[in-house]
């Protein structure tokens, strides 16, 4: 399917607009109203990231299916200063700026696929699905 | 962005109910204006309606425990109340479990847990 939507993320309303265009795309995708919940709250964690740490990026959103299944996959992308030490980042509690600490390794828990590209100088791209 | 979260008073009490999608500002502005409105009023409970959120992410989960904390260090008990059962689940998944902060499922339940607390001989 090549119906991908580009939504900004350069102020905190755009967190509020990108939260509604996943959820209006997860009922598309006919996701239970939990598996719903947990991908907007996961994109809304993300794409806080990438207004904070990243300086700003776009999110990309996209009704995939595999096989019979069908799924609703999000793509955040900055061009911010990277992260320096994923392994670090991805743990429960630790964070560089203001949060709680539970934006990366909460949004993994909250969707199937998770895939996160990154690097000192070469911005984050984030990429997560959930399957219905 | 002049929007604002109505707060209530009801006699020693104060609700808000959250009926709007908050942006990061809109929830830091909450914070300020309950603290405020405690102080104002003398408040000793304060019931915070969450029925129609449909998520709860960190930042406002974050917000939910600081707004508890603030209360009860200016002397009033605070309730949640009315969490979705797909918003319990997710903010579970998610790490957060709101240790510290009261909740009921609905508001009679809640505003019966602050009558309950402020009950003379306790």
């Amino acid at each position: 399917m090549s119906d991908a939507t580009e939504s900004p993320l350069r102020t905190e309303n755009d967190i509020v607009l990108a939260r509604q265009v996943v959820r209006r795309k997860a009922q598309e995708a006919g996701l239970s109203l939990v598996d719903q919940t947990k991908i907007v709250t996961a994109a809304s964690e993300l794409a806080r990231n990438a207004l904070i740490y990243g300086g700003g990026g776009v999110m990309i959103s996209e009704l995939v299916t595999n096989g019979l299944r069908r799924g609703l996959k999000l793509q955040f992308r900055d061009e911010g200063p990277g992260i320096p030490d994923l392994d670090l980042a991805m743990k429960d509690g630790w964070t560089s700026g203001t949060g709680l600490g539970m934006g990366l390794s909460g949004a993994k828990r909250l969707v199937n696929d998770f895939d996160i590209v990154t690097g000192p100088g070469r911005g984050t791209c984030v990429t997560i699905t959930r399957w219905k | 962005m002049s929007q604002k979260i109505p707060i209530i008073r009801m006699g020693r009490y104060l609700l808000v109910s959250i009926q709007v999608d908050m942006h990061d500002q809109l929830a830091l502005q909450l914070q300020d204006d309950l603290t405020a409105s405690i102080q104002k009023h003398g408040a000793q409970g304060v019931l915070i309606d969450i029925s129609a959120l449909d998520m709860v992410d960190s930042f406002i989960g974050r917000m939910i425990s600081d707004i508890s904390g603030m209360a009860r260090i200016l002397g009033a008990r605070s309730v949640l109340v009315g969490m979705q059962p797909a918003v319990a689940i997710t903010l579970v998944e998610l790490g957060l479990s709101l240790p510290g902060v009261a909740t009921a499922l609905t508001v009679e339940r809640g505003m019966a847990l602050l009558e309950r607390s402020d009950a003379p001989h306790e």
